[in-house]
């Protein structure tokens, strides 16, 4: 390959010259790539920021929502689990669940609804069992993600399971 | 098909419909005098390349930045959370200082080379507007870090205005959105950087550039006087362009150099109730009329001065703007001297009182 365009060089070229020449266009286009690089990486870093801090929130294995204990039955408490919305019900029966409350089909953020003892996504009617996050109807392909609730008298600690 | 036939038939196809050929065909004719001034002919170029950083670094700064209340804890969250936040900012103020240079060095070298002469008046007056505009945008940028030194600075700038008869009062409360500079300052000066300016700033410099097109580079008149056969050019494409990217780089390369070795500081959050910071001055490029504002104000104390003052002032810009209408004369002529010592009392004007400004600081 090299060998085809050095010979084609040849036949326009003054003989010894394409050598030079074709170094020379290589080494300024690698310069001109590193210089561009040097202007982008620092722009990429730059939007690329809150990505960066929500990457280093997801890294959160535990939340204390304190005073939580007092949350009364058939009730729900939104709160931020690491950067994404997350909910701890409080069901009739006493039963304590946190539930990740971002819909797994497009994203919304869901709703407990304690007289249909349900979760429900407003966007496209997707359903989910409040107890164990099973998705029941609708779009959502997977279920909600289910945390770890443990009840002090302090408050309530979530965490992953 | 071979790539080479593809490429044409694509060019062709679009060449049908955008006409690129008779562009090519001007940019070919296009051609840019050559002689011993022809240094100052990149400094259009370097102010166009810079006004083009200005607006990409200030768009990155759009995605941050939060006008009004929030204004200093974003600009600080910018400057110290956010990766390369420092250097795009220092590049953005950075880039606005060598800007607002690069159109002083363009509009003194147009003077002195009497390149406003017809047919290129409305080239002089649009630049004289571009200028204006640059400093609005200096002046209203400078405010929306609201950090001690661009509080106070505004607060001195708006009180310019305010000695204005009249209607002086009205104007400066109008600008700073109430009696004292607050968020709502903050909030009008950024609709006015970022909306109302580039809406005015980007048609008037499509102007300005199609008028150097219509009339190429004029040449000084020493050059002129000159039999045509003795005059030397070279074509724009590629030779000059060449010549302009490779300024373009060179500036790049000293604004990078600047923006990282020299990070552009943030000062404390601005506060009504802290008195001013000792040594607290304007940006270079208002240093001068803040000056002269202030030698006036010591010849002729009071109202009387300010009044004098800002007279004076708008006296000098207006003839300033209007050299195209008296110096006309193709030939080097009583007037042609005169405008040029005007142009040099205005250079020395500028440059001594920025001194004086400067020295009584310390």
């Amino acid at each position: 390959m090299s060998e085809q365009t050095h010979l084609a060089a040849n036949i326009v070229e003054e003989p010894g010259e394409p050598h030079t020449r074709r170094f020379f266009l290589a080494a300024a286009g690698a310069a001109g790539l590193c210089y561009a690089a040097a202007l982008a990486y620092p722009i990429y870093r730059y939007l690329a920021s809150p990505e960066e801090m929500a990457l280093s929130a997801t890294a959160v294995t535990e939340v204390t929502l304190k005073d939580a204990q007092k949350l009364p039955l058939a009730s729900v408490l939104m709160f931020k689990f690491g950067p994404s919305p997350a909910m701890l019900i409080h069901h009739e029966d006493g039963r304590w669940v946190s539930l990740s409350a971002v819909c797994t089909h497009l994203g919304c953020t869901v709703q407990y609804e304690p007289q249909a003892d349900r979760i429900h996504c407003a966007c496209h009617g997707g359903v989910y069992n409040p107890y164990t996050g099973a998705n029941v109807s609708g779009p959502p392909p997977k279920p909600l993600t289910l945390y770890k609730v443990a009840v002090n008298d302090a408050g309530v600690e979530v965490s992953r399971a | 098909m071979t790539s080479k036939t593809i490429s044409t038939t694509v060019y062709d196809w679009v060449d049908e419909r955008l006409g690129l050929s008779e562009l090519a065909a001007f940019a070919r004719h296009k051609t840019v005098p050559v002689h011993a001034q022809s240094f100052w002919y990149y400094w259009g170029g370097i102010s166009l390349f810079l006004f083009l950083v200005q607006c990409f670094t200030g768009v990155l700064l759009l995605v941050y930045y939060r006008p009004g209340v929030e204004a200093y804890e974003s600009v600080r969250q910018i400057t110290f959370v956010m990766h390369f936040g420092w250097l795009i900012r220092s590049a953005h103020a950075w880039s606005a200082n060598l800007m607002i240079f690069s159109i002083l060095v363009h509009m003194f070298s147009v003077f002195f080379m009497k390149a406003y002469r017809k047919p290129r008046e409305f080239g002089w007056l649009s630049g004289m507007a571009l200028l204006g505009l640059a400093s609005v945008f200096g002046f209203s940028g400078y405010l929306l870090p609201m950090d001690e030194l661009s509080y106070f600075a505004t607060k001195v700038g708006l009180q310019i205005p305010m000695a204005i008869p009249l209607i002086g009062p009205a104007i400066a409360n109008m600008l700073r959105g109430g009696p004292e500079v607050s968020e709502f300052t903050v909030q009008r000066f950024f609709a006015l950087h970022v909306v109302v300016l580039p809406a005015i700033f980007l048609p008037l410099l499509a102007f300005h550039l199609w008028l150097v097109q219509r009339h190429g580079n004029a040449v000084p008149p020493s050059e002129e006087a000159k039999p045509a056969g003795e005059r030397k050019s070279i074509p724009f494409m590629p030779n000059f362009l060449r010549k302009d990217l490779a300024m373009w780089l060179i500036s790049l390369n000293i604004l990078a150099l600047l923006a990282s070795v020299f990070p552009w500081a943030l000062g404390k959050q601005a506060d009504s109730l802290v008195p001013a910071p000792a040594g607290i001055h304007p940006e270079w490029y208002f240093m001068s009329p803040f000056e002269m504002l202030k030698l006036l104000g010591a010849v002729l104390p009071g109202e009387i001065g300010e009044i004098a003052g800002i007279l004076l002032f708008t006296l000098g810009i207006v003839l300033w703007i209007l050299i195209p209408f008296y110096d006309v004369g193709k030939e080097s002529g009583q007037r042609a001297r005169a405008a040029h010592y005007f142009g040099l009392l205005a250079v020395f004007a500028l440059l001594t009182t920025t001194v004086i400004g400067y020295w009584t600081i310390r």
